[in-house]
């Protein structure tokens, strides 16, 4: 019974009521959630909206004031169609294919840290847990793909398996360096490590603190995560899976209705994600760009968010502008350009905190 | 009870469970599916354990990586079940002589299990409880078992070369793309401006 009353502390307390010590944990993630749910609705209207301003259209611009409950009214088109289950699909892992996909999205966000503490959960190797459930998602589209028993959406699952699995490889050595840099594998600190060494402080000029930024000092990683992050979240120009000049829809093809909306929402969820980590990684997660007083007044949160708003739209800029790589050109760039410059410059990075003791060493000097 | 105690036996239900299922459903695709979960279940045991670092890493490389091209191989076998099923009953003794063997020697190697107090007293490397995982497993693996941990690292570098000159096949006369002249052909090597009189051709 104490066990019960433990637990029922833990995630459903509120302090205010004598029942608990903290608030509880659901209440903590179920904020998460409809937040990140509605950031995610009107990033795939930004996305839309973006892409017809760059070929000088309107995008959508029906429902609501500027199209701004587009997102809503297409939730509610998917939800009310009929699923359909192909005659020939593998009835329960053609379902569990776009639940996999939603859930492993979502419960990466577990441990991002929107603002300094608050990370749900603020674990020491946060960003391992981020890269382990990055690198499930590839099971949801293979799981559809396979499951759907049918020719394109095997072919895109079988690209997607290959893609995926390739370019985790370069975000890993990208990851990497910032360790080695940081001297920990919690978020939190990569932050707090951005805050308290860099460029600016060495220059004398504290204020300026984008330049303690690790995009600066590592600005060629910063370009390999960020393209490597287009292929992991199979974006254009790398949306090889699902290419529709050549596999129609890839692994999405027998999809409909809901279990087609899983998909989406799960990989915008995952798109959001990968920005959110380029922020955290090397655009100082919640720290203000300018250590000056307007600026630093700003609540941390804000800034995260429009700093993922910015690189968001470099993900949109780059959809609308750059054409899409043929598969073989797709690996070798993976394999032959991303894989050889990530492993150099762990020996560079790794040679210079050695030979000059910079670094933030986990904060222990 | 408390909470982590209930999260074990969640886990260690679910990885059996599993793990069972691995051997006794008859879809080879269900059954890496199956093994999946275990693994990932056994993730979740070590972070009970307090093993974070290896939890994740079990992760990472088994389900994300090795996992995933074993689904690979598995999806593209085309496997007849009627097939599989013929010669069952005629290697069901020899099955059930082997699996009784196996298991009587488990049982008494699991029976005789014992360590000494000396031993458990003295362990080589005392746990230091402040110092979080990767920290602890970093300091111990590169100083003192640096050289055992490079030769682990030779061996696999030995391994995976050895995968690549088997399956490495050099066929002259396949057209490849070469990036470099590609971008480096100049208009002059490539167009020629021809002035052609009327009625006359080239």
């Amino acid at each position: 019974m104490e066990f019960i009353a433990t637990a029922a502390d833990y995630l459903l307390g509120i302090p205010f009521l004598g029942l608990g010590t903290q608030i509880g944990f659901v209440y903590k993630a179920l904020l998460l959630l409809v937040t990140l749910l509605l950031f995610v609705a009107y990033v795939l209207l930004a996305d839309r909206k973006i892409w017809a301003a760059v070929q000088i259209r309107k995008g959508p611009n029906v429902v609501g004031l500027f199209g701004l409950f587009q997102s809503f009214a297409d939730l509610m088109k998917f939800v009310f169609k009929e699923p359909l289950i192909p005659a020939g699909a593998d009835k329960t892992v053609f379902l569990l294919a776009p639940l996999v996909t939603v859930l492993l999205a979502l419960s990466a966000w577990a441990v991002v840290p929107i603002a300094e503490g608050w990370a749900l959960a603020d674990i020491n190797v946060g960003i391992l847990y981020i890269f382990a459930i990055s690198s499930l998602g590839v099971y949801g589209v293979i799981m559809g793909g396979w499951a759907s028993n049918s020719k394109y959406p095997f072919l895109g699952a079988l690209r997607s398996a290959a893609q995926m699995v390739s370019y985790e490889v370069s975000i890993g050595f990208v990851i990497i360096t910032v360790l080695l840099c940081v001297g920990s594998l919690n978020l939190t600190h990569i932050v707090q490590a951005q805050q308290e060494m860099g460029l600016a402080h060495w220059l004398g000029i504290p204020w300026a603190s984008f330049l303690n930024w690790f995009w600066l000092p590592l600005f060629p990683m910063f370009v390999v995560f960020f393209i490597s992050a287009l292929a992991e979240t199979n974006r254009p120009p790398f949306d090889l899976p699902e290419a529709e000049s050549e596999l129609v829809a890839g692994f999405m093809v027998e999809y409909g209705s809901t279990p087609y909306m899983m998909f989406m929402l799960g990989e915008y969820v995952a798109i959001v994600l990968m920005c959110a980590l380029t922020t955290i990684l090397f655009m100082g997660g919640w720290l203000p760009p300018l250590d000056i007083p307007p600026l630093n007044w700003v609540p941390g949160a804000v800034w995260f968010i429009l700093k993922v708003c910015l690189v968001f739209f470099m993900f949109a800029m780059v959809k609308a502008f750059v054409p899409r790589y043929r598969y073989d050109q797709l690996m070798r760039l993976g394999w032959k350009v991303f894989l050889p410059i990530s492993i150099v410059m762990i020996f560079v990075v790794a040679f210079v905190l050695q030979l000059t003791g910079w670094g933030w060493h986990g904060g222990m000097a | 009870m408390t909470l982590p105690l209930f999260f074990f036996y969640i886990f260690s239900a679910i990885c059996i469970a599993s793990a069972l299922m691995v051997i006794a459903s008859r879809n080879p695709v269900h059954s890496v599916l199956f093994l999946i979960l275990a693994f990932v279940n056994a993730a979740g045991i070590f972070m009970l354990a307090g093993a974070e670092f290896l939890a994740l890493i079990l992760i990472v490389v088994y389900v994300g990586a090795v996992a995933v091209l074993f689904l690979f191989v598995v999806m593209m076998l085309d496997v007849d079940f009627a097939e599989l099923g013929k010669g069952m009953l005629q290697y069901m003794p020899i099955a059930i002589v082997v699996g009784i063997i196996f298991g009587l020697e488990l049982l008494m190697v699991a029976g005789s299990w014992f360590i000494t107090p000396e031993v458990a007293g003295g362990s080589v490397l005392p746990i230091d409880a402040g110092v979080e995982n990767t920290r602890a497993l970093g300091q111990v693996i590169y100083t003192r078992y640096v050289y055992l941990f490079e030769a682990a690292g030779i061996v696999l570098l030995v391994a995976m070369i050895g995968a690549i000159v088997l399956t490495l096949r050099h066929k002259p006369g396949v057209r490849r793309q070469d990036i470099a002249t590609q971008v480096g052909r100049r208009p002059k090597d490539a167009v020629e401006v021809v002035k052609v009189e009327s009625g006359k051709g080239i």
